[in-house]
């Protein structure tokens, strides 16, 4: 199951690597979403202090809508996912390896977007620890659930519009988890911000699990 | 020895709709098939059935040993399915989507080397990505992931489409070649004149159902 991950990862990255979808589409647009929020809650005034956490996991959240529709769209093409169940791979290791692939470029965007948290909104960074560990669960635990509810999507001629209505609302748990970590970080008390923490490791663990053992049916359907 | 296709009253499952209307069906090792009949007839349906994608809805069907109706996914590994998609990554190179098609299947990496080579998309243009080939160029890079895989029952929709004089000669090279080594061969085709040559046993399907067969129709 491990080396079909492997391989699959390896090749989804590549595919990035060659197409810079993420870097040339996504990231713009998760810095454009900073960007707005600002405009829109006034850059020098309080409101944007405090709602820092929630407007940065909204903002990855919009990102991973379509950092999911990107990494299924790869596989709609011509034929590949026939061509997919026709290679024998484990579905398990299939999910795994996207699963991986969205994770990384997730977490690159992440990097960047907390990069503009600090040039664009002023904000100094607390608690290290607490926000790489949170963000590092989040992280995992969106890209399990976007990998999830993207191959459930993909066979859809409605995926477009169906998948953010579908991942959305499962995401909330995450959104409120990793808002409350990063208020605890930023605000200088990171040991409120690690109950949070346990929920975003739990949430990631059964989103991965769930993964591993379903993808071969949604596979098979979509 | 047991056929490598066996359909009795096979009938598959497109989505929620039942598709052919119960092909019965057997082909032995080492046999190079040529399957006719006009558009719609379930040529296509039926060379899916065997390859393990579409769910047996009535009737049995054997594959290779398997029983598809139990369970289709041991079956597909070891088929080679060439159809009207070419089943490869416009984003990847040529190299990119053998070496990656190979490995999945857990082939030998000197054998998709040697499929490009043979295929000609070697050299110069196992380096491009596959969204700028032509129709022919994608279609040899699909031949040479199928034969780098090393299928035991080779399905061909169409094989010759898109293909030029030199390609279609070596598609039938390969075809022979991988019978001769063992292989059965499955060929779905409209071009009459090139597949009739390649295949000594000519099965005619319409309206979902076996009507001809030349192996039978031979029988006294």
């Amino acid at each position: 199951m491990f080396r079909d991950a492997r391989l699959i990862a390896a090749k989804d990255l590549r595919i990035e690597l060659r197409s810079k979808v993420t870097a040339g589409q996504v990231l713009p647009f998760a810095l454009l979403l900073l960007v707005l929020f600002a405009f829109g809650l006034d850059p020098d005034g309080p409101t944007l202090a405090a709602a820092t956490p929630g407007l940065f996991w909204v903002g990855v959240l919009f990102v991973t809508v379509l950092a999911v529709e990107r990494t299924f769209s790869i596989e709609g093409g011509d034929g590949v996912r026939d061509a997919l169940r026709l290679a024998g791979l484990e579905p398990g290791g299939i999910f795994l390896g996207k699963w991986f692939a969205l994770a990384v470029q997730l977490a690159v965007v992440e990097l960047v977007m907390l990069g503009g948290v600090v040039l664009l909104y002023d904000r100094e960074l607390h608690g290290i620890g607490l926000l790489l560990a949170s963000s590092l669960a989040a992280t995992c635990g969106i890209a399990a659930a976007g990998t999830l509810y993207g191959v459930l999507a993909a066979g859809l001629r409605v995926r477009e519009t169906l998948l953010p209505f579908l991942l959305l609302p499962v995401l909330a748990p995450v959104l409120i988890a990793a808002t409350r970590a990063f208020e605890s970080a930023l605000d200088g008390v990171p040991s409120d911000g690690w109950p949070w923490f346990n929920l975003l490791a739990v949430f990631a663990l059964v989103y991965i699990g769930i993964g591993i053992l379903t993808f071969g049916s949604l596979l098979e359907e979509s | 020895m047991e056929p490598v296709i066996h359909l009795r009253g096979a009938v598959g499952l497109l989505g929620r709709f039942p598709a052919l209307a119960g092909v019965d069906l057997t082909v032995d090792r080492s046999e190079i098939v040529l399957l006719q009949g006009p558009n719609g007839a379930g040529k296509s349906t039926l060379l899916r059935l065997c390859a393990g994608l579409l769910p047996v809805a009535a009737g049995s069907a054997h594959v290779l040993g398997v029983d598809l109706v139990d369970d289709p996914t041991p079956v597909r590994v070891r088929v080679g399915l060439l159809a009207h998609a070419t089943f490869l990554y416009d984003e990847l190179t040529v190299a990119d989507n053998v070496r990656f098609w190979t490995r999945a299947a857990r082939a030998d990496q000197a054998d998709g080397q040697r499929a490009m080579e043979r295929l000609g998309v070697a050299g110069r243009l196992a380096d491009v990505p596959v969204a700028r080939l032509s129709t022919g160029q994608r279609r040899r890079t699909a031949l040479a992931v199928l034969v780098a895989r090393r299928p035991e029952l080779w399905l061909l929709d169409e094989p010759h489409a898109g293909l030029d004089q030199e390609g279609r000669d070596v598609l039938d090279a390969l075809v022979v070649e991988a019978a001769a080594a063992g292989a059965t061969v499955l060929i779905a085709s409209h071009e009459l004149d090139r597949a009739a040559g390649l295949a000594p046993r000519h099965v005619t399907i319409a309206g979902g159902v076996i009507v001809a067969d030349s192996a039978v129709d031979r029988v006294p």
